[in-house]
């Protein structure tokens, strides 16, 4: 196909529509994103299936190739971009539609700390996946993320921190929570550049995720835990 | 002869014929700085080795590049010191090299050993937002920073990087105006208001000075 061969979006079926929603994800090629969606929308797309299907699967393909060295941060970061557009579209309806929802994360990034990237990145995945999302955004110290789990009665607490210098400021949140004996009511995961499993292991996360796909499916499998120990108990 | 900054990013600096009791594995944005203090103080006994300083792009690659160096060459030497901070490794590299019997750098980072590691940390309250370059950073502006963030294709991608940071400081090594009007450039480049700070080779000299 020569360059000048445009597709048009609306000319294509719906399998072969979120095919190329996805090349266009991987892309980081928004407009067309948002006209993708618009247009499984007026075919009576619900939702929920755009999200997942069209757009998290698009994303997923992007988490793994740039796990596997293939894509770099910055497209990632124009495919997040893109994303971010389509979700603008489908987050209203999604209310209206009462989607199912998996968990409610509070996510942000520790005290002293400016970095966002990945933590966006997180708390998309996560919102794509069906949970609660809310973002305290950057430099949280622990008294706002311990007022923000309670007030939104969360199930889940995501740090993130990029500096070395900053990522023990993990281990003073967790410390907290174990001194009014409430750690164990949340489900706490970092993540993070300097991050290893070790270091989540040593302030006594219960995981630290590497990626936002990671984030994801951790927190999902926790959910689960939680769920069946609820039934259990 | 010292290789072109090119070099040092992306080879690094080999070991030249071996003459000292100490060898000195290093980053390569550090091999100018060395060499000068080296010079500076008669330090025969340190030989020098530096890695492409492109590490700092994967700082997951550090520790084990570090050990393969430190590997290579601990039979010729009576000690070997590492000059890196801990540079991103999550504690990592301080762990391989308690475990290879070899010292390191204190600090996290350049940024802070340069400054000063005590006056760099009482500071960092104050000036978490501020975004650090060294003379080594602002000659591979576009080689650490604009171009593996993508800046070079995608300049609307600035603010997603450094929309949260108010300030570059150029943490400067030596007086040289051309340098600090190309760092200035940075800032604006950046999108930063500008500060230039004088650090000359702050805790690095007093550390290789005690070796």
């Amino acid at each position: 196909m020569s360059d000048d061969d445009e597709i048009i979006l609306s000319e294509l079926d719906d399998e072969e529509l979120v095919q190329q929603m996805f090349d266009d994800l991987y892309d980081g090629l928004k407009e067309e994103i948002e006209e993708g969606v618009n247009i499984l929308l007026e075919r009576g797309w619900e939702p929920y299936d755009i999200l997942t299907k069209a757009l998290v699967g698009g994303m997923t393909i992007v988490g793994a190739d740039f796990r596997d060295g293939i894509l770099f941060v910055p497209e990632v970061l124009l495919a997040a971009n893109a994303m971010k557009g389509g979700m603008a579209i489908l987050k209203p309806l999604l209310a209206e539609t009462g989607a199912p929802r998996v968990g409610k994360m509070v996510i942000g990034t520790v005290k002293g700390d400016i970095h966002d990237i990945g933590k966006n990145l997180v708390g998309m995945m996560m919102e794509g996946a069906g949970f609660e999302v809310v973002d305290l955004g950057i430099n949280n110290p622990v008294e706002k993320y311990l007022e923000a789990l309670d007030a939104e009665g969360a199930d889940i607490l995501g740090m993130s921190a990029l500096l070395t210098t900053t990522m023990p400021y993990m281990k003073v949140v967790i410390d907290t929570m174990v001194e009014q004996g409430i750690r164990d009511d949340f489900i706490v995961l970092v993540g993070g550049a300097p991050l290893n499993e070790e270091f989540g292991k040593a302030i006594g996360a219960d995981a630290y995720c590497r990626d936002a796909a990671v984030a994801v499916e951790t927190a999902k499998e926790w959910m689960s835990r939680k769920h069946n120990s609820a039934k259990s108990a | 002869m010292i290789p072109s900054d090119n070099t040092l990013t992306e080879q690094g600096l080999p070991l030249a014929a071996s003459k000292g009791r100490v060898l000195l594995i290093a980053c390569g944005a550090l091999a100018r700085e060395i060499l000068d203090l080296k010079a500076m103080n008669r330090w025969t006994h340190l030989d020098l080795t530096c890695l492409p300083a492109k590490l700092h792009l994967y700082p997951e690659k550090i520790t084990a590049e570090v050990r393969a160096a430190v590997a290579k060459d601990k039979d010729a030497y009576d000690d070997i010191f590492i000059v890196y901070a801990d540079c991103g490794t999550g504690g990592l590299l301080q762990a391989a090299c308690d475990e290879m019997g070899v010292q390191m750098i204190a600090g996290p980072h350049c940024y802070s050993f340069f400054e000063g590691n005590a006056a760099f940390a009482a500071k960092a309250e104050d000036e978490f937002t501020s975004f650090y370059l060294t003379d080594f950073l602002v000659r591979q502006f576009d080689a650490f920073v604009w171009k593996p963030m993508g800046l070079d294709r995608h300049p609307d991608l600035r603010d997603m990087y450094f929309g949260n940071y108010e300030k570059l400081i150029y943490q400067a090594q030596t007086d040289d105006p051309a340098l600090t009007a190309k760092a200035e450039a940075c800032a604006a480049r950046l999108g930063l208001a500008f500060e230039r700070r004088f650090t000359g080779y702050g805790d690095l000299g007093t550390v290789l000075g005690s070796i």
